[in-house]
């Protein structure tokens, strides 16, 4: 646990949140300085959306220490929310308004004056290509064009801080690109983004840190490339074999392999050689229907540290 | 700070409106034009020839009051149902709104602040067809835009509160047609309540209906002492209030998890 710093945008310590018996979060520690890029990468159930409703203002907190700009969301709700941009994991658009006027209306919230609104309507709408749809009703959009939609909404009122809950989960390969690299853009212009995500690649690509989620807690913390040092090899060989006739592997590979998972489908073995590691499964005379070797993933993070794959 | 992010509620309400105002408008025209027009003039005159009218004025004039208490009643449940249960859990507009310096506080005085202007809409277009129709004491007749708006917001705050516990529509309809429906044909619009057995009698007093329709018929006919009107006033406020308050509670409950 590090000491919070007056740049540390949010501080959360022993953060919890409990629905009746259930509890969501439990006891978890963070910080986010302001410019960087967070993530929160686990699977659906983790406790990352209870805690992001949290930071927004939304939810209660159960237990333990909360700040957001260094002010504690139970007293200065509204005032934090002023400089919060926040995505939802659902897009909540107003259907019955046009594409543009789902931002001049939420301007509108922020009290920013009718004008002001609109011209930051006209940016974002550019910004995020949606120009062309400014006067189309929001259901006509595509998905993709929703969750932009929802982004370039969120960004309305300059937040100092963007909250971003699976921005990418249900939309096609290229719709992600689009969205990862407006994401990007953002960072690059210096803006804070926290986000929840159960794609390691989206977590990858966004986060200059993250924290690996399970079952309410922080299972690790680190950038993406110290957690896949830490936690995994350098390098997969990912074996298939025909269904039911998995090989016994026992002790063949323990002069070139760290680590073995024997998935349902397929076969991980961490090495620090690939090559090296094909080379001796021939040499036992294992015949797998496929084999490849890549790099490790957070994927493989995750696998190492729950005994589980992040999407099931 | 309420105040304005309260507003900025009321705003976004007519700037969905804009896009509707015309076909609503219309509705609330001719509705009552037509049923003005059936039960004041067909039926009205059949009353009329039969007994003189009722209470000693033609049944229009004592229809067109009450009618207009009723239907403020009949838009205020539906506009406090299916459109609030839309952006608390299908469009979950409200969440979006939430997630900005508006607060549970500001989005429940906001709602009812607009019930009260469409509620203004909906009895001051009745108003016109009824004085079309020459019916009622100017000024007088007036103050039955008021009196028939609170009506109608003395159902729509505490509908509100029932629509901040459900989980689907099943209920709205049985609502409409076990209180609503009900209270619209025998709350006191189309005869006198002194017509009902004793105990539906007691009902209809209990409910804000009964009160809405004496004083807008009060007004209308100039023939309500202030003592009066303004104990049929008190009963609408506290409706109002009562719903307001548990609608906030309620919403609050479940919204802010």
């Amino acid at each position: 646990m590090t000491d919070s710093s007056p740049s540390d945008l949010i501080v959360a310590r022993g953060l919890t949140k409990r629905f009746g018996d259930l509890v969501a979060v439990d006891g978890i520690d963070f910080t986010v300085a302001g410019g960087e890029a967070f993530g929160f990468l686990g699977p659906n159930g983790a406790g990352k959306t209870s805690t992001m409703r949290m930071i927004g203002g939304v939810s209660p907190v159960t237990a333990g220490v909360l700040t957001i700009f260094g002010l504690d969301p139970a007293q200065h709700g509204a005032q934090i929310r002023a400089r919060l941009g926040v995505v939802p994991q659902a897009d909540t658009l107003d259907l019955e308004l046009t594409v543009r006027e789902n931002l001049i209306i939420y301007a509108r919230y922020f009290d920013l004056p009718w004008s002001e609104g609109r011209k930051r309507a006209d940016e974002l709408l550019e910004f995020m290509q949606l120009k062309e749809r400014s006067k189309d009703k929001v259901d006509d959009l595509s998905g993709g064009m929703k969750r932009r939609l929802t982004i370039a909404r969120g960004l309305i009122n300059q937040p100092d801080l963007l909250l971003l809950d699976e921005p990418t989960t249900g939309l096609d390969p290229q719709a992600r690109h689009l969205v990862w690299d407006r994401l990007y853009r953002l960072k690059q212009r210096g803006v804070t983004l926290v986000l929840t995500t159960h794609y390691m690649d989206e977590a990858e690509q966004l986060c200059d840190r993250l924290v690996v989620m399970d079952k309410a807690r922080i299972a690790a913390e680190g950038s993406p490339r110290e957690l896949i040092d830490r936690y995994s090899t350098r390098e997969v060989l990912e074996l298939r074999f025909p269904i039911d006739e998995q090989p016994n592997l026992d002790g063949k590979l323990k002069d070139v392999a760290e680590r073995v998972e024997v998935l349902a489908d397929r076969v991980l073995v961490y090495t620090s050689d690939g090559d090296a590691a094909v080379a001796a499964i021939n040499r036992h005379g294992i015949r797998p229907e496929s084999s490849l070797v890549r790099r490790s993933t957070l994927e493989d993070v995750f696998l190492r540290l729950t005994g589980r794959r992040l999407i099931e | 700070m309420a105040l304005p992010s309260a507003l900025h509620v009321v705003e976004h309400n007519a700037v969905v409106f804009r896009r509707l105002w015309r076909g609503n408008i219309m509705v609330s025209f001719f509705t009552p034009l037509f049923f003005l027009a059936a039960m004041g003039i067909g039926l009205g005159s059949l009353v009329n020839r039969s007994s003189g009218g009722v209470n000693g004025v033609p049944y229009l004039d004592y229809l067109a009051p009450g009618l207009m208490a009723a239907a403020a009643m009949q838009t205020a449940a539906v506009e406090a149902m299916y459109p609030i249960l839309n952006r608390i859990m299908w469009d979950r507009i409200y969440d979006a709104m939430l997630a900005t310096p508006v607060a549970v506080r500001d989005l429940v005085f906001g709602e009812v602040a607009w019930f009260a202007v469409r509620m203004v809409i909906v009895t001051a277009a009745f108003w016109v067809v009824m004085t079309l129709f020459r019916i009622g004491h100017l000024p007088e007749s007036l103050l039955a835009v008021p009196a028939a708006a609170l009506t109608g917001l003395a159902f729509a705050t505490p509908v509100m509160a029932f629509t901040a516990t459900r989980r689907n529509d099943n209920g709205f309809a049985a609502i409409l047609r076990f209180v609503i429906t009900p209270l619209y044909l025998l709350g006191g619009a189309f005869f006198p309540i002194s017509q009902l057995p004793l105990v539906l009698q007691w009902v209809a007093w209990a409910t804000p209906l009964a009160h809405g329709v004496a004083l807008c018929r009060g007004v209308v006919l100039a023939n309500i002492g202030p003592g009066e009107a303004a104990l049929h006033l008190l009963v609408l406020v506290v409706y109002i209030l009562a719903g307001l308050a548990l609608a906030w509670i309620l919403l609050l409950r479940r919204l802010s998890k």
